[in-house]
C-alpha cells in the first residue's frame, strides 16, 4: 500500500492507503482528525468541507493521492485556539444545533471571508449553497459570517 | 416524573455507575481516545466532592460540574436543563462544568428525549435538586458560624452572612455538607422567579467552542484502542432476508478483516437480516462491500409500492372507511342543508429523518458484557433492544450516550445499535458500525405518507357546519405507523357540530417510526389548508374565520392534538391573535404573486400559531419572505437563545420538507439513495426573516423542539393560496406548479 506525505494545519503527517481513499476517511480514521464529518459521501452536503491551497473542497470526494502536493487546512487548524472571527461569531450568536455541519459551514464561510471582507446575504447563500444544515439554522449561518466579517473589519 | 428522594444511599450510589460495585469501562474523553479500562469503585468513589444527587457534583476546589442527563441532539438540553439546577444553586453558569451523562440508573428514568418532554418533566424537579444542594449549602455555613441559616443567603457560588459581611466559598463548604442531612426536596424554598439571573437569558451551547474547533463529541468521532471499522448490508426491500453471500470472497479483499451473515430477527425497529463486513478502516468496508453480492428472499414485501396504495386509496375513497374515529351529529344532512360544500383530496408522501450524522454505533463485547457508545434519543431503549436481542441480562450491557448529529426522532429506533452490539459479539475488538447515507435513508423508519378525502360546509353566515375526513394511513397490521394515527379529537373535532373522521390502514410492511411532532407535523398542514378552503368558500377572512372557528369558550375538554390534555382555547386564540397583530395581519397590501397566510396547532404542549408571507415568481419560484410566530409554551423560557433557534429551525425545517421531500417507495425499497435524489433546504431557501414570540402565561414550562414545525407548512401554502390562486393539496411543492400570469 502507498504511503502519503500530507500537510495538515502546518504540520507534516504520513499516511498508508490505497490511492483512491478519499481525504475524508485518511483524516479521520488514519489520523483521527474527526472535526471533518462523513454525510452523504458523494459531495452533497458539504459537512466533509476542508481547504486545499486555501479553497474548499469535499474532502470525501478528494482521493488521497491527488491531496499530497497541497497545504491542507481543516476545521482543527483554521485557529489555533478557536480565535478566528467565525469560530468567535459562531459561538457569540449560539449558531449550532447539533453541530454535526458547522465545521463545514465555518470552513466554506472561511473561505468566502478570505476574498470578500463584507459579504451581502446573496455573498453567504452563494458561498454556502453547498452545505446542507439539517436542523435549519442557516439564519444565524447568514448572521454568524455577517458577525464574524465585522469582527474582522474591528481588527 | 416525581421529584427524586434524595438521601445518603442515592448520593452515594450515584457516584458509582449503573449497579454499582465493580465496572469496567471505557471513557470516551474530549481527545476522541478512550482512556483505556479503568477502574471505578462505587464505595471508594464516596468523593471528597459533595454530590447531594446523582446531578451534581461540587468538589472542594469549588468546580461546579452538572450532569446533563438526556441525549443532546440539536435541541439543546446539554446546556438548558442545566441551567435550571444552576439558577438555583446559585452559581456563576461561566464556571460550572456540563458533563453528559451515560445510562445510569441513579437518574431514575429512561433519559429519553422525545415527544418535546424533556422541558417539562424536568423542569420542576430540576428546580427542587439545584434548591436542596443550595439549602445544604447554606446550613454547612451557618453552623460553621454558628449563626441562624435564616441569617445566610447563597450568590455567586458562596454563602454569605448578611449581618456580619462573612462569606465562605462553596468548594470550602464541601466536606462539612457532604456530613448534613439531604432534607425532602418537595421542603427546599425555591427561588422567586423575579430573582432569576440566568433563566430566561440567551445562554451559547456548552458544546459550541469544541463544534466550532472541530473536537469530536459525536458517535461518529468515537475511538477506541484497537477498533475495527464495520459496514452491513441489509435486504434494499424491507424485511428480506440473506439467501447467500460471497462472504469467502469479501474476507480477503484489502483491509478487510472478517465478513458475516447475521440471521436476525423479524423486527423491522430491530435488528434485520444482512452481511457484515469488518475491516480495519472505513473505507476499506466500504470498498469492499461495493464487491458484495448477496442473494436475497425479499418476500412479499417487493409486491408493495406507494403508487399502488394510492390508486387503492382512491378507489376506496368514496365508500366508508375501514374504522369510525370520530362522529358527532350527521355530516349528510349538514351537507345537504349546506350553503356551500368544499371536497378536496389531500396527498403526501413518506419523508425520511435524514440525520445529517448517519446512524452509527460503537460496541466492545468483553468477558460477557457488551459496551455500546451511540448517538441515541433513548438510551433505556437501546439498552432494552440489546438485552432482549442478544439475550443478555441487563447488568451486562452498558450504554454511553454521544451527542447526535440530529435525532428528529430517528434515534428513538435502535436499530443500529442492536446491528453494532450483534456485529461485536462476532469480532474481537471493539468496532464501529457506520452506516452510509444510503443506508440511513433506505432504512430509516419513515414518516408515512397519507391521504385525505376531505369534505366540509359552511353555513349562510359563513361558519362551518360539518366536516368530513376519510383518512387513508399505513401501518404494520392494523395498527398505524407512528405518525399515521389521526386522534378522534384531532382539531376541528369537537368544534364542527356534524363532524366524521375515518381513517384506514394499509398494512405494507413498511417500517415507519416518529418524525418530529409525529403526526402534527403533517395533519396541520391539511387541517389548516382546508380550513383555508373553508373559509374562502364563505368569503372571509382566514384570520377572522379561525377565531370565530376557536370560539368564545376557553376550555374545550376531552384531550387536544398529540401529547396535550384539555385543549385551552384561550391560549391558541391569544396567539393567533398575536401572530396577527406582529406580522400586521390585515393592515398589509399586497401585489399579485404576493400574500399572507396564518394557520395555528397545538402539539407537545405548545400552542403556536404562524404568519408566513411569500412571493410567488410566474414561474412558480417559492421564496417565503418573512415568517412570524408566536408560542406560548408557559410560564419561563429557559434558555431564550435555544428557544428562539429551535423555532427558527422548525420553522425553515417545515418549508424545507413541505417544498422538497418525497420518498418513492417501489416493490418494497425506497428509490432514493442520497441528497441529489432526496433535496434538503439549502440556505438560499430560508426565508430572510423568523420573528419568534414568547408570550409569558401562566402555565407550566413546557418544550420547544417540536410544537412550532407543524404551523408553519399551512401558513406557506394559506399564503401561496393568497398570493396566486392556486391552492396546494398535494406535497411536496416541487411536483405542484405554481406558475401564475
Amino acid at each position: 500500500m502507498p504511503t502519503y506525505k500530507l500537510t495538515i494545519n502546518g504540520q507534516s503527517h504520513t499516511a498508508s492507503a490505497p490511492a483512491d481513499m478519499p481525504l475524508l476517511w485518511v483524516l479521520r480514521d488514519l489520523l483521527d482528525l474527526k472535526g471533518t464529518k462523513y454525510g452523504c459521501g458523494i459531495g452533497q452536503c458539504g459537512a466533509c468541507a476542508v481547504h486545499l491551497n486555501g479553497v474548499p473542497a469535499r474532502a470525501c470526494m478528494t482521493p488521497v493521492s491527488t491531496a499530497t502536493t497541497m497545504k491542507i487546512t481543516t476545521i482543527e487548524g483554521l485557529s489555533m485556539d478557536g480565535s478566528h472571527p467565525l469560530q468567535k461569531a459562531w459561538c457569540e450568536l449560539d449558531v449550532p444545533q447539533c453541530g454535526y455541519c458547522q465545521a463545514g459551514q465555518i470552513m466554506c464561510a472561511a473561505a468566502l471571508l478570505a476574498g470578500n471582507p463584507s459579504p451581502t446575504d446573496e455573498d453567504i447563500d452563494g458561498a454556502l449553497a453547498g452545505n446542507i444544515c439539517r436542523c435549519a439554522t442557516y439564519l444565524r449561518i447568514r448572521a454568524g459570517v455577517k458577525r464574524a466579517a465585522q469582527l474582522m473589519a474591528a481588527g | 416524573m416525581t421529584t427524586p428522594t434524595m438521601n445518603r444511599r442515592s448520593f452515594l450510589r450515584a457516584s458509582g455507575l449503573a449497579g454499582g460495585g465493580l465496572v469496567l469501562g471505557f471513557y470516551f474523553k474530549s481527545t476522541g481516545r478512550a482512556l483505556g479500562a479503568q477502574v471505578v469503585n462505587a464505595s471508594a468513589g464516596a468523593p471528597a466532592a459533595f454530590s447531594p444527587h446523582a446531578l451534581i457534583r461540587i468538589a472542594p476546589d469549588g468546580v461546579v460540574t452538572l450532569i446533563s442527563k438526556r441525549p443532546e441532539m440539536g435541541q439543546g438540553v446539554k446546556t438548558s436543563l442545566p441551567m435550571i439546577i444552576a439558577e438555583q444553586l446559585e452559581v456563576n453558569w461561566k464556571d460550572v462544568v456540563i458533563e453528559q451523562g451515560d445510562l445510569n440508573a441513579a437518574y431514575g428514568d429512561s433519559q429519553g428525549a422525545g415527544g418535546s418532554s424533556s422541558t417539562p418533566t424536568d423542569y420542576e424537579p430540576f428546580h427542587r435538586i439545584g434548591a436542596t444542594a443550595r439549602t445544604i449549602l447554606v446550613e454547612a455555613a451557618a453552623q460553621t458560624w454558628g449563626v441562624p441559616a435564616g441569617e445566610c443567603y447563597a450568590a455567586n457560588a458562596a454563602v454569605h452572612h448578611r449581618p456580619s459581611g462573612k462569606t465562605l466559598e462553596y468548594g470550602d463548604l464541601v466536606a462539612k455538607a457532604a456530613t448534613l442531612p439531604v432534607p425532602d426536596a418537595a421542603s427546599v424554598k425555591l427561588k422567586d422567579p423575579k430573582d432569576y439571573k440566568l433563566l430566561g437569558t440567551r445562554v451559547g451551547g456548552v458544546d459550541n467552542p469544541k463544534i466550532v474547533t472541530g473536537q469530536p463529541l459525536f458517535g461518529m468521532d468515537v475511538k477506541l484502542p484497537g477498533m475495527l471499522y464495520a459496514v452491513y448490508e441489509k435486504c434494499p426491500a424491507f424485511g428480506g432476508k440473506v439467501v447467500s453471500a460471497n462472504v469467502d470472497q469479501i474476507k480477503g479483499l484489502p483491509g478487510v478483516k472478517d465478513a458475516f451473515v447475521l440471521e436476525g430477527t423479524a423486527n423491522l425497529r430491530g435488528l434485520m437480516p444482512g452481511v457484515a463486513i469488518i475491516a480495519e478502516n472505513t473505507w476499506a468496508a466500504l470498498s469492499a462491500r461495493r464487491q458484495l453480492k448477496v442473494t436475497w428472499d425479499e418476500g412479499k414485501v417487493a409486491d408493495t409500492s406507494w403508487d399502488k396504495f394510492v390508486a387503492q386509496a382512491r378507489e376506496l375513497s368514496t365508500k366508508p372507511g375501514a374504522r369510525v374515529l370520530r362522529k358527532d351529529g350527521d355530516v349528510d344532512a349538514a351537507f345537504a342543508g349546506a350553503a356551500r360544500v368544499v371536497e378536496a383530496e389531500y396527498v403526501y408522501p413518506f419523508i425520511s429523518h435524514a440525520c445529517l450524522e448517519p446512524q452509527n454505533c460503537t460496541a466492545h463485547w468483553k468477558d460477557g458484557v457488551m459496551e455500546i457508545w451511540a448517538p441515541s434519543q433513548q438510551p433505556a431503549g437501546a439498552h432494552g433492544l440489546v438485552t432482549s436481542t442478544l439475550k443478555l441480562s441487563g447488568d451486562k450491557v452498558i450504554v454511553h450516550l454521544t451527542r447526535s448529529g440530529g435525532g428528529f426522532g430517528r434515534r428513538l429506533s435502535h436499530d443500529f445499535v442492536v446491528e453494532a452490539a450483534a456485529i461485536a459479539q462476532k469480532v474481537n475488538a471493539p468496532v464501529k458500525l457506520t452506516w452510509t447515507r444510503e443506508d440511513d435513508l433506505r432504512h430509516d423508519h419513515y414518516r408515512p405518507g397519507g391521504l385525505h378525502f376531505l369534505k366540509g360546509a359552511v353555513d349562510a353566515n359563513g361558519r362551518v357546519v360539518a366536516w368530513k375526513n376519510n383518512f387513508f394511513t399505513f401501518g404494520n397490521g392494523a395498527q398505524p405507523g407512528s405518525g399515521g394515527n389521526l386522534g378522534g379529537d384531532e382539531f376541528p373535532g369537537r368544534w364542527v357540530p356534524n363532524y366524521l373522521a375515518e381513517q384506514t390502514v394499509f398494512d405494507c410492511g413498511w417500517p415507519m417510526g416518529p418524525w418530529r411532532a409525529p403526526g402534527s407535523c403533517i395533519f396541520a398542514w391539511v387541517i389548516h389548508s382546508f380550513i383555508d378552503e373553508l373559509a374562502n368558500a364563505a368569503g372571509r377572512d382566514p384570520f377572522e374565520f379561525r377565531l370565530d372557528l376557536l370560539g368564545e369558550r376557553d376550555q374545550m375538554p376531552g384531550g387536544g392534538g398529540r401529547g396535550g390534555g384539555t385543549y385551552n382555547v384561550a391560549r391558541m386564540r391569544n396567539v393567533l391573535k398575536l401572530a396577527a397583530e406582529k406580522s400586521g395581519w390585515g393592515r398589509k397590501e399586497f401585489a399579485k404573486g404576493q400574500g399572507a397566510g396564518i394557520a395555528f396547532h397545538f402539539s407537545h404542549r405548545g400552542y403556536i400559531a404562524e404568519v408566513a408571507e411569500v412571493t410567488v415568481a410566474k414561474d412558480g419560484q417559492l421564496k417565503v419572505d418573512r415568517v412570524v410566530a408566536a408560542c406560548d409554551v408557559g410560564a419561563q423560557i429557559v434558555n431564550l437563545s435555544g428557544a428562539e433557534n429551535q423555532v427558527e429551525g422548525s420553522v425553515i425545517d417545515g418549508i424545507g420538507t413541505m417544498m422538497f421531500q418525497e420518498l418513492n417507495i417501489e416493490r418494497g425499497r425506497v428509490v432514493q439513495g442520497n441528497f441529489h435524489e432526496y433535496p434538503m433546504i439549502r440556505i438560499a431557501d430560508a426565508p430572510a426573516k423568523v420573528e419568534v414570540h414568547f408570550p409569558k402565561t401562566n402555565y407550566p414550562t413546557t418544550g420547544l423542539g417540536e410544537p412550532a414545525i407543524p404551523p408553519i407548512a399551512p401558513a406557506v401554502c394559506n399564503a401561496i393560496f393568497a398570493a396566486t390562486g392556486k391552492r396546494v393539496r398535494q406535497f411536496p411543492l416541487s411536483r405542484v406548479d405554481l406558475r401564475w400570469s
